[in-house]
């Protein structure tokens, strides 16, 4: 996780630079990374601002010199070369040795966030996600509840060339699908992830989760999602012609609803219903 | 600064055999791709044609060029610094083989020490041994794989070992006929380059024969796994280098034989020869060690 | 006629089929290369009409990956490398004093594969199953759902490897061999120095590309498992290897682009450059650096946590060095004499865009950041920074410092200026917003994407357009200059130019340097 002091700084810069960034989650707030709703994406968001403020300075810096030389030194100013400067040694001990410092700031910012990421250890339930072109399937572990996941009906008759149906006139165009993923909220989920033909790449970047699912090999990891909600997201490893057609959908229950939910999805609960159908 | 004597460096005419050659490499590349993506297909018959005419044209290419390279050679237009040229060209030349056969190398390492335990569970891959090949054990060599081919080991004594002494020998001879070439021997640089070429043919024919036998006899196959892949791919382009580095020598001794040609101080044609020669040797050594021995 | 005395070109289709010359063979790399834009560009032009707005609307999305994946492929082994060759044809032997390249037949050679191998990549846009889809990446398995194409797509790289790795050998060679005598190493001019370590970075890894691709055909055709876990393997094998090529490939498009900024820099500051040798080790330590860097394009794909961390952390290295070279360009403005001319606005472009690309660079090598990052919008956007203000505004800059001495007539500064004026702000109409739509979520390689990202993406395919048209202005003003329009050029052409090209006149004479010149 990232130092408290970390945030700290890069909360005391945010007003200092990007002003609406506080603003509700329309206008800038879209167009930057989501704060998400796990540990694992608040931190990637924190690193993400914090490196952003020091470019931002460092970019004050050096695009101030090279603009005060453009605008000082300019021949039709009458400005004349000091063919001198050619060399200064301590200036290049200088700008190698503070850019070394920033970067050591960073990575010592950056590791523990990293190692967080990694730990899978005391997990509380499991799913297996396996990527298949062009769709998902999820499997939730020991449960005997699994299920593929496409992209919606209607986003798929919208896609078409010559459709009959507008992008616009389909909600949440291309990030819905026809079956969600649902998961609880609190728990921490070890997600196993495969792919069965290509490699594929599940990304929520609400859950700040993007893993390559490779066939022939599981890859693990976890998130535990702190709030309700529906996050969507999208397959984000070139996988073919329909690579941009194979969103993800996850909705997020409190625990009591999603045992619930997950109670009528077992097998016995199906049987059940399938044979008071007449 | 000090001011060398300066030779006049020799910047030749236009010459249409690198078009040519180009074109040839063009013609084998389209001719080779069209033979095997269409394996199944009637159309499929003009690849092996346009690959055929390919390869001629790159025979013709290589004579006509080298052949000129040689006559400019003999009436005395190359300097010293030209020879440095060609000397300095060769051995980046040869580099960029050594990284070429890295690349396998690497494919062979990271094989063996990354992907087979991976499969098996090693590091943070518990589940992919657990779930998707429950039934796999690392080994290396690999002797089944994941999905189940079964394969033998190719054992390091017997026929390897003889081609590695074959080689170094190979090597040594080279060498004297390198030391007699300098020496002005005409006769004993003969009869050792001639040793050599024999050496590597007789190299080859063994490889060839090591290969029947791990085909019929070992079920050791091309498409028998990664450590199949790995043995066929390493040592099929060894082999491939001796198969080049043979016909040069072999051209370096008609040369030699028919013409007359090289003297005891400039001999770079047969120098570039041997370098390629010893580079391919040092190549197979580490191979016998990397995918026979370990 | 003796070989060795003078001799002036040849005349017609001949002079270019069968050239020795380096300045021919210049020519042609730098033509080939103009050509190859617009063809790259042509494909970019479908990419962002497609993208104009979300739905499908011009072309099946199958073909639209065939697009992105020839697109990267034309532009970098078509456009930008040609390009940097066509420059150090023509001017490292002009830099150094020698006569021509170390051996001007090969050098021949290593220019006509190209146009061929380019034809059979091209080409493979109409067999049937189209061409290839699966990224310029060529990740398998998605590369072997190929249809013909494949063994086509397979023998075009290995091709350009080719040629490029015989180019690259005649380059050290010309550099290490035939500089006039009293010209030591350290008082090289810096494009040639970093020529000379580009040229190594690529015999370094332009083989280890055939070797991968070349597994890639077995594992399709002969039944091998490099990249099958069934039979061993791994599909990340082949990206390690893919990107042991890969991450020095970009250093070695930048390192000539570098090399061009360090001369016109001086010249308009009417200044040397300032810390010369340092600049070379820099550029020495970024080559180094960039051979083991390469798994940062790999972050997502489950590597071992201690692999993360040392790529991380190597990545991250690499600002050090790339800061010494934009401060001590700074440096040599600094208390110089600026004018500016059309050559060193593209390069104060440069400057300011290829830094700003850097640092998103940099953003990206944390890895926890780079896994929200990592094949978004965010890293299109890192990337066309670094190459199209990068490395093609350091080669536009480079053709307009040069086309006076290759040409021997000035191009029209004013309608350079507007060429400037017009790519730099459209360039950043295109490539900025992609920063956002990344960040907001948008994958790379998709035809068609949420309607959130609309507005913006309808703004950057204008912004491509623009700076897509803008390019015929370039076009207008290179070809006027090779048809002899324009005021005649003086030999030294720049006020503050240094060095031994423009001791010779304008247009170069077809031979230089036939015995090599003193440096003063
Ligand atoms: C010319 C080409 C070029 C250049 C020069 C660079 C330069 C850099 N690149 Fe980039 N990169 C690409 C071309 C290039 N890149 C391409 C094509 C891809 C995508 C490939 C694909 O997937 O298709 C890519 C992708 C890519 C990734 C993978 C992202 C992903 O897929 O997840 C990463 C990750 O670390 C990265 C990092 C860097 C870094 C750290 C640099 C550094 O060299 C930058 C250094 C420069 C600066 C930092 C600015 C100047 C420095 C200072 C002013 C000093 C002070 C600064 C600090 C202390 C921060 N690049
Ligand atoms: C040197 C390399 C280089 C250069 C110069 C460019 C130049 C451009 N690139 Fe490219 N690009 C890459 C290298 C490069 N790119 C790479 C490596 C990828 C990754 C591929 C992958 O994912 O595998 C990529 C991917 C890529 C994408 C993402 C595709 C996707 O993920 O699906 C996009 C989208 O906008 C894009 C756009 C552009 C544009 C608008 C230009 C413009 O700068 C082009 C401008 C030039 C012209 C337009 C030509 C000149 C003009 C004419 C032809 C006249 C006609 C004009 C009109 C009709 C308006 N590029
Ligand atoms: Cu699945 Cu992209
Ligand atoms: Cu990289």
């Amino acid at each position: 996780m990232i130092p408290r002091h970390a945030r700290a700084i890069a909360l005391s810069l945010l007003p200092v630079i990007s002003l609406p960034a506080g603003a509700a989650p329309s206008g800038w707030r879209q167009l930057n990374l989501p704060v998400g709703v796990t540990s694992i994406s608040r931190d990637a968001y924190d690193l993400h601002m914090l490196a952003i403020y020091v470019c931002i300075l460092i970019g004050i810096a050096v695009f101030g010199a090279m603009i005060y030389a453009m605008i000082n030194f300019r021949k039709s100013k009458g400005a004349v070369a000091d063919r001198t400067l050619t060399h200064s040694t301590k200036a290049e001990v200088i700008w190698t040795a503070i850019p070394a410092f920033i970067l050591i700031f960073l990575a010592w910012q950056t590791v523990p966030a990293l190692i967080h990421i990694e730990d899978t250890r005391d997990s509380d339930m499991t799913i297996r996600i396996t990527g298949y072109q062009w769709k998902w399937h999820y499997e939730y572990m020991g449960e005997g509840v699994s299920f593929y996941s496409a992209l919606g009906e209607r986003s798929n008759t919208a896609r078409q060339r010559n459709a009959a149906l507008r992008p616009a006139e389909v909600d949440h165009y291309l990030l819905e699908v026809d079956e969600v993923l649902v998961l609880p909220v609190g728990a921490k989920i070890r997600y196993l992830i495969s792919a069965n033909d290509v490699i594929h790449a599940w990304w929520v970047p609400e859950l700040g989760i993007k893993r390559d699912a490779i066939p022939g090999f599981i890859n693990e990891g976890w998130f535990r999602i702190d709030q309700p909600g529906t996050y969507r997201g999208q397959c984000a490893e070139l996988c073919g012609k329909d690579h941009g057609f194979m969103p993800i959908v996850v909705e997020a229950l409190p625990p009591e609803e999603f045992a619930a939910w997950l109670a009528a999805r077992r097998p016995a609960a199906q049987a059940a219903l399938a044979s008071s159908q007449p | 600064m000090t001011t060398t004597t300066h030779q006049k460096y020799y910047v030749p005419h236009d010459s249409a055999w690198p078009i040519v050659g180009a074109l040839a490499l063009l013609l084998i590349g389209y001719g080779a791709a069209t033979w095997i993506s269409q394996l199944d297909q009637p159309e499929a018959r003009r690849g092996p044609v346009i690959l055929a005419a390919g390869a001629l044209l790159l025979v013709v290419t290589l004579f006509g060029w080298f052949g000129k390279v040689i006559d400019e050679s003999q009436r005395g237009l190359y300097s010293d610094q030209l020879d440095r040229s060609f000397r300095q060209c060769m051995s980046w030349f040869i580099f960029s083989e050594v990284m070429f056969f890295l690349a396998f190398f690497g494919a062979l390492f990271y094989a063996r020490v990354v992907a087979v335990p991976w499969l098996d569970g090693a590091g943070n891959n518990e589940m992919t041994a657990e779930i998707l090949w429950p039934q796999f054990e690392a080994a290396w060599p690999l002797l089944k794989t994941p999905g189940g081919t079964e394969t033998q080991a190719m054992p390091w004594s017997g026929l390897p070992l003889w081609n590695t002494l074959i080689l170094l020998a190979s090597s040594v001879t080279l060498q004297v006929a390198h030391v007699a070439i300098e020496r002005g021997n005409r006769a004993r640089l003969k009869l050792f380059l001639a040793i050599t070429v024999l050496l590597g043919a007789t190299f080859l024919f063994l490889q060839g024969y090591e290969y029947m036998h791990a085909y019929r006899d070992l079920g050791l196959r091309l498409d028998s796994g990664v450590y199949g892949n790995t043995f066929y791919l390493l040592t099929g382009f060894h082999g491939l280098h001796v198969t080049i580095g043979a016909l040069i020598l072999l051209v370096v001794l008609l040369r030699i034989v028919i013409k007359d040609h090289f003297t005891a101080e400039r001999h770079f044609g047969f120098q570039a020869a041997a370098w390629y020669w010893h580079f391919v040797d040092v190549v197979w050594l580490n191979l016998f060690i990397f995918v026979y021995v370990l | 006629m003796s070989d060795t005395t003078h001799h002036g070109p040849p005349t017609g289709i001949r002079r270019w089929l069968f050239t020795t010359n380096h300045k021919d063979i210049g020519t042609l790399y730098l033509v080939f290369s103009l050509v190859m834009l617009f063809v790259g560009g042509a494909m970019a032009m479908i990419i962002r009409l497609e993208l104009f707005q979300p739905g499908l609307q011009f072309v099946n999305p199958e073909f639209f990956n065939q697009m992105t994946t020839l697109h990267a492929l034309v532009m970098v082994f078509g456009m930008i490398m040609p390009a940097f060759a066509g420059f150090a044809n023509w001017m490292v032997p002009l830099m150094i004093g020698a006569p021509d390249m170390a051996l001007p037949r090969l050098n021949n050679f290593s220019f006509w594969i190209l146009p061929f191998a380019a034809l059979m990549l091209v080409s493979t846009l109409f067999m049937p199953g189209g061409g290839p889809a699966s990224g310029w990446t060529l990740y398998p398995p998605l590369v072997l759902q190929t249809g013909d194409a494949f063994p086509f797509v397979i023998f075009s790289v290995h091709l350009l490897g080719i040629s490029s790795i015989l180019a690259a050998i005649n380059i050290i060679v010309t550099i290490m061999n035939m500089r006039t005598p009293d010209m030591p190493l350290l008082k090289m001019p810096l494009f040639v120095w970093t020529w000379l370590i580009t040229a190594y970075l690529l015999i370094l890894v332009m083989p280890v590309l055939a070797g991968a691709v070349t597994m890639l055909f077995t594992d399709q055709f002969f039944g091998t498992s490099f990249f099958q876990a069934a039979g061993g393997g791994d599909p990340v094998l082949f990206q390690h290897i893919f990107w042991f090529f890969g991450h020095p490939e970009v250093y070695i498009i930048i390192l000539p682009s570098f090399g061009i900024i360090s001369q016109i820099i001086p010249t308009f500051s009417r200044k040397p450059l300032f810390g010369h040798d340092s600049m070379v080790y820099a550029t020495a330590s970024i080559a180094f650096l960039s051979c083991i860097v390469w798994a940062h394009h790999m972050f997502t794909v489950g590597m071992p946590l201690a692999g993360q961390l040392y790529f991380m952390l190597s990545t991250m290295l690499i600002a050090i060095p790339t800061g010494v070279k934009i401060f001590n360009w700074t440096a040599t403005m600094w208390r110089g004499s600026l004018s500016f001319e059309t050559p060193m606005l593209f390069a104060i472009a440069f400057l300011f865009l290829f830094t700003f690309g850097g640092f998103s660079g940099v953003m990206m090598a944390l890895t926890p950041a780079d896994i929200q990052y990592h094949d978004s919008y965010f890293i299109v956007a890192h990337f066309h920074y670094v190459l199209v203000p990068g490395a093609m505004f350091a080669a536009i800059a480079g053709v307009y410092y040069w086309l006076p001495k290759w040409t021997g007539h000035m191009y029209d500064e004013r309608l350079g200026k507007i060429h400037f004026w017009l790519s730099a702000i459209s360039v950043n109409l295109t490539f900025f917003p992609q920063h956002f739509v990344g960040l907001a979520g948008m994958p790379r390689r998709i035809p068609d994407y949420a309607l959130q990202f609309a507005d913006l993406n309808a703004f950057m395919s204008i912004g491509g357009f623009l700076f897509g048209l803008s390019q015929l202005l370039f076009l207008w003003g290179v070809v006027r200059c090779m048809r002899g329009i324009g005021d005649k050029a003086t030999d030294r052409v720049w006020e503050g130019a240094q060095g031994l090209e423009w001791e010779v006149p304008s247009p170069a004479p077809y031979h230089t340097f036939d015995t090599p010149p003193v440096v003063k």
